[in-house]
């Protein structure tokens, strides 16, 4: 209806910017449906499934941007139908801590485990010199002071 | 000695975390509407575009509302089951995405077990309530609350240990 409307003010006043509006409600459009998964062929987007569902979901959000909803409005629209899955970037919240958190936790945790090995590779070669280095070091030592 | 058996246990660890992945089946996805009132819809009946299906009228008794089509060869699995069950519940239907023709005509061929079915034919009430494979089966207590949400077709196990379990819970 909201497009009906302005697309009568369009052809009353015939301006770009009426096009402009338009042209950024299908950015919207767009936009929105990279951001919702289809629930049927699960890897693709709403924006890249053929399934029929994904066909009503695309013509739900076009709906309600036509009704005047934000994004999150949309968003909250679908997510209280079907749920977080259909996000494609779950929520940050206590009960999806572990799967935002949980790379980081594992690549600190093995960044730890590497430079404590790296040390001590360290510490091991520099405390191991045989008894032939180990004059071979002092001969130079003492010709250096010399 | 310790460090090989701690490398050791990571490693079941790991199995066992993916052995459990393996077990769950990811079209399965469970519902945000699980413990709310049926969604408010308004729809034309299968049997006659006059007349109104209304989801709030849901209430006063245990129903099932069934998610169906004449294209939905799944559907004939759980049909049988249905058609039991129709005797001892009530059961509502929801013809998802079809043609009042091929609907009627389904029905007549194998049997209705529907009280009322709704007409859904655009997918909307389907969104409503959060469908998106053929069959679903809700569950709704006397209050129009779902209870539970079956995703594909219904068969004897489901209906006992999640359907039937809850009916006779929810008894005083």
């Amino acid at each position: 209806m909201k497009r009906a409307t302005a697309w009568g003010f369009c052809l009353l006043f015939a301006g770009s910017a009426c096009l402009a509006v338009d042209e950024a409600a299908d950015e919207r459009y767009r936009n929105l449906l990279y951001e919702l998964r289809c629930l049927v062929c699960q890897n693709q987007s709403l924006a890249d499934s053929d399934a029929e569902l994904a066909g009503d979901l695309r013509r739900r959000v076009q709906d309600l941007i036509d009704q005047g909803m934000s994004d999150e409005e949309i968003v909250a629209h679908l997510q209280a139908r079907y749920g977080d899955f259909i996000l494609y970037r779950p929520p940050l919240a206590w009960r999806t801590a572990a799967l935002w958190a949980g790379p980081f936790v594992l690549l600190a945790l093995t960044a730890w485990l590497l430079l404590r090995r790296i040390r001590r590779g360290h510490a091991r070669a520099s405390g191991s010199l045989s008894d032939v280095e180990r004059e071979r070091l002092k001969d130079v030592l003492k010709r250096g002071s010399d | 000695m310790i460090r090989g058996w701690l490398a050791v246990a990571v490693f079941a660890g790991l199995v066992a975390m993916l052995a459990f992945g393996l077990t769950r089946d990811p079209s399965r996805v469970s519902s945000p509407l699980i413990g709310l009132p049926v969604p408010a819809f308004q729809a034309e009946r299968l049997a006659s575009a006059d007349e109104h299906f209304d989801s709030t009228a849901l209430r006063g008794e245990w129903s099932l509302l069934n998610v169906w089509a004449s294209w939905c060869t799944t559907c004939l699995e759980e049909h049988e089951l249905l058609m039991r069950l129709s005797q001892q519940l009530a059961l509502y239907g929801i013809n998802h995405r079809d043609t009042r023709d091929e609907a009627r005509n389904w029905l007549q061929v194998y049997g209705n077990p529907y009280r009322a079915s709704a007409f859904d034919e655009h997918g909307e009430v389907g969104i409503e309530l959060g469908v998106y494979k053929v069959p679903e089966t809700f569950l709704l207590d006397p209050d129009g609350v779902i209870r539970y949400k079956h995703v594909g077709a219904l068969d004897e196990e489901a209906y006992q240990e999640q359907i039937l379990a809850r009916i006779r819970e929810g008894r005083p």
